[in-house]
């Protein structure tokens, strides 16, 4: 019995060797006739490729595959308008699997092997880091469209989601113009609720504004008694709430259940968009604050016509968010600064990029050149009881990207 | 004052949790040396069996009743599956138990992935449990709150503790599980169906189990890992009261929950977490056996 099926995992074990034998040769050989690093992108054709690279597996998997979906309305949109430069898009679609190093060598085989004319995605700061150097040696595009904690630029990456200056300084600003003098911080521990926590602390300190307790959370983690405890007697005027994923529904159901209210003392948070409301659960996070740049509900006809293509593409109960949005905007970026350049070379895409604009579902985006940021204005918005986000403060113009926070006098010690 | 009551209260209701995470383990575990990785997906189906209830009985306070005994059956009938498929085979190889019940939990989790979505889901908790009760309203100072979900996990907490050692204490199940523990052979030849004593008890500790998934959907979200967020807690709770010990079990996980809402309130979550794990490893270095040791004639 045993010796049976010992020889047939054997056979079976010595199958499998064999076909990734075959298969790798079969790489190896095409490899051959593709040239080495600093390849340009293959336009020879009808189309034009472009790689999607997100997790579509893994713990990120949630939100990025949403991410990955709406470049690919934003991609059948085009190609069903005729294409760019009169080639249609062709996307090749590449799993980060939540894991950095995957990230980097997915990343390497999109630029090499597909040679494709741009890359859209990433969300963690840690798989944008992990990737980075893959971009600048072989001098290739990555568009990144995630809200981060900046102090970062590269030349070979175009960021379409929010900087700190135009998100979480007007949050503070927010708070401020409405009576804010103290404000209790709880992150994840990661680096991005701590760099973000430090620029609230030096904004507090230049703003007369008083951080009564800052506390981390493992990242996952679940129990919150003793935090919510802690942010409870410090009575701060506000919570400034930087946790990721899951941490978020333990952390409102223990807010509410200690008595903690909206109006006695509201929380902004700067990572739950509607997609995460959903599952927090909204009864949880009524009233409560979030900072973005774009909500289902901002209105324009822009917005009107990308909801109800997503809704018709993906499902009628699909949410849309922040990050989606400028996922779907990075497109038709890349797209005007291709058109601008009349090419898709890297170089002459990068010299054409200053002064691009689009008329995004969340308003008038414009590239800066400069610093390769858009222009993105800054909302405010209230979670209602049903779910739904509406602006109740918005910046009135978009806000010059500012990665590294020059512009203001109180964070020259940051970076 | 107020903040020290409030942070004992936290302490023992974050004890009260451990202690439903582990007392299932306790069981299988303990008594009959059995490293069940799949005990925290157990508690998963808990979970999951009161968030598919809500769909089916819209009062929530109603589903939640019917939830607990629901959700122990559920687990339970897994717990005997699992033993009936695979652990039967193994009791005389424990290392064997825990590979193998780690490949059955990495297969639940996919398939909780398949069944309800990656996202995670949550349950509307009853009124009465978002509410809390107000112990002493000092005037602008902190008040004692304690919160109604975390007081109906205390009392379930205790009441499963004082059902288990009933069963155990004054039945005639509990004195075969009892003898089978302490000498599996003697109680064999003494007439004891070990097999199917083996079965029940499994049965009972795979329900507890569920029925710490029903406690933990009142505390956060419900997700494909969040047996594995619990199991670590669970096993500790489990050594360092000494295996085979419902006392030692109830005693470390009160004051294990004690210990990190103090060191919570006065450092940090994360400094918190790594002071009780050392705690604990040096706790196991004086006392290896645990806080109670289970005297036996066995000669094994």
């Amino acid at each position: 019995m045993f010796t049976k099926h010992r020889r047939r995992l054997a056979a079976c074990a010595a199958a499998i060797t064999a076909v990734v034998a075959l298969s790798s040769c079969g790489a190896r050989t095409d490899d051959a006739t593709a040239p080495g690093a600093g390849v340009s992108a293959d336009t020879s054709g009808d189309t034009v490729k472009v790689g999607l690279l997100n997790s579509l597996s893994g713990t990120m998997a949630i939100s990025e595959v949403t991410v990955r979906d709406s470049i690919t309305l934003a991609i059948e949109e085009i190609n069903a308008a005729g294409g760019v430069l009169g080639k249609q898009i062709e996307p090749i679609s590449e799993d980060g699997a939540s894991d950095w190093p995957t990230f980097a060598e997915k990343a390497e085989k999109l630029i090499q092997e597909d040679r494709v004319a741009a890359v859209f995605g990433c969300w963690t700061s840690a798989s944008r880091k992990a990737v980075l150097p893959v971009f600048e040696e072989n001098d290739s595009l990555l568009f990144y469209p995630v809200q981060y904690e900046g102090l970062e630029q590269s030349p070979n990456i175009f960021y379409t989601g929010a900087t700190t200056n135009q998100q979480i300084v007007p949050a503070l600003d927010y708070l401020k113009s409405q009576g804010t003098e103290s404000l209790y911080l709880v992150g994840s521990d990661y680096v991005f609720p701590r760099t973000a926590n430090n620029i609230i602390k030096a904004y507090a300190e230049a703003n007369g504004m008083e951080i009564l307790g800052e506390d981390y959370a493992p990242l996952g983690s679940t129990e919150f008694s003793t935090i919510v405890n802690k942010v409870k007697a410090s009575q701060a005027d506000a919570v400034f709430n930087t946790l990721n994923g899951d941490s978020n529904v333990a952390f409102f159901k223990e807010y509410t259940s200690a008595g903690l209210t909206a109006e006695a003392m509201p929380v902004l948070s700067v990572s739950i968009a509607e997609e995460e409301v959903g599952s927090i659960g909204a009864q949880y996070l009524a009233g409560q604050l979030t900072a973005w740049n774009y909500y289902q509900t901002t209105p324009g006809a822009a917005n009107e016509a990308f909801v109800e293509a997503y809704r018709a593409r993906y499902g009628a109960d699909k949410p849309t968010s922040d990050p989606m949005e400028a996922a779907y905007t990075s497109v038709y970026l890349w797209k005007a600064m291709v058109e601008a350049a009349g090419s898709f070379d890297v170089t002459a895409v990068r010299d054409a990029a200053d002064g691009i604009t689009f008329e995004a579902p969340e308003g008038t985006v414009t590239v800066d050149g400069a610093t390769q940021h858009v222009y993105k204005t800054a909302r405010i918005g209230r979670i209602g009881a049903d779910g739904v986000i509406t602006e109740v403060w918005n910046s009135g113009e978009p806000i010059k990207p500012d990665p590294f926070l020059e512009g203001y006098d109180w964070a020259s010690g940051l970076s | 004052m107020t903040v020290i009551l409030s942070q004992l209260f936290t302490g023992v209701s974050i004890g009260a949790v451990l202690l439903l995470i582990a007392l299932g383990l306790a069981l299988t575990f303990g008594q009959m040396n059995v490293i069940n990785m799949a005990h925290g997906e157990f508690i998963m189906a808990g979970a999951y069996t009161t968030y598919v209830l809500q769909g089916v009985i819209t009062d929530a306070g109603l589903s939640l009743l019917v939830a607990l005994p629901v959700a122990f059956f559920v687990s339970g009938a897994m717990g005997v599956a699992l033993e009936a498929l695979l652990i039967r085979r193994l009791y005389a190889r424990p290392l064997d138990t825990l590979l193998v019940t780690w490949g059955v939990s990495l297969m639940l989790q996919q398939l909780a992935r398949d069944l309800f979505g990656a996202p995670n889901v949550q349950t509307r908790a009853p009124e009465l449990l978002t509410g809390n009760v107000t112990v002493i309203d000092s005037d602008g100072g902190v008040d004692l709150v304690l919160a109604n979900n975390r007081l109906f996990i205390l009392a379930l907490a205790v009441l499963a503790v004082a059902a288990l050692t009933v069963l155990l204490r004054a039945t005639p199940l509990g004195r075969r599980v009892r003898a089978v523990v302490q000498n599996r052979d003697l109680a064999a030849v003494s007439g004891i169906p070990t097999a199917r004593v083996d079965r029940t008890t499994f049965f009972i500790g795979s329900g507890l189990a569920g029925v710490a998934g029903v406690a933990l959907t009142l505390l956060g979200p419900i997700g494909p890992t969040m047996g594995t967020n619990v199991i670590i807690d669970a096993f500790l709770v489990v050594v360092a009261g000494g295996i085979g010990q419902l006392k030692g079990s109830v005693i470390v996980a009160f004051v294990l929950g004690v210990l990190q809402s103090t060191l919570e309130y006065t450092t940090t979550v994360s400094v918190a977490r790594v002071l009780v794990f050392v705690a604990i490893v040096a706790f196991l270095q004086w006392r290896p056996q645990g806080l109670f040791t289970l005297r036996t004639r066995s000669l094994a």
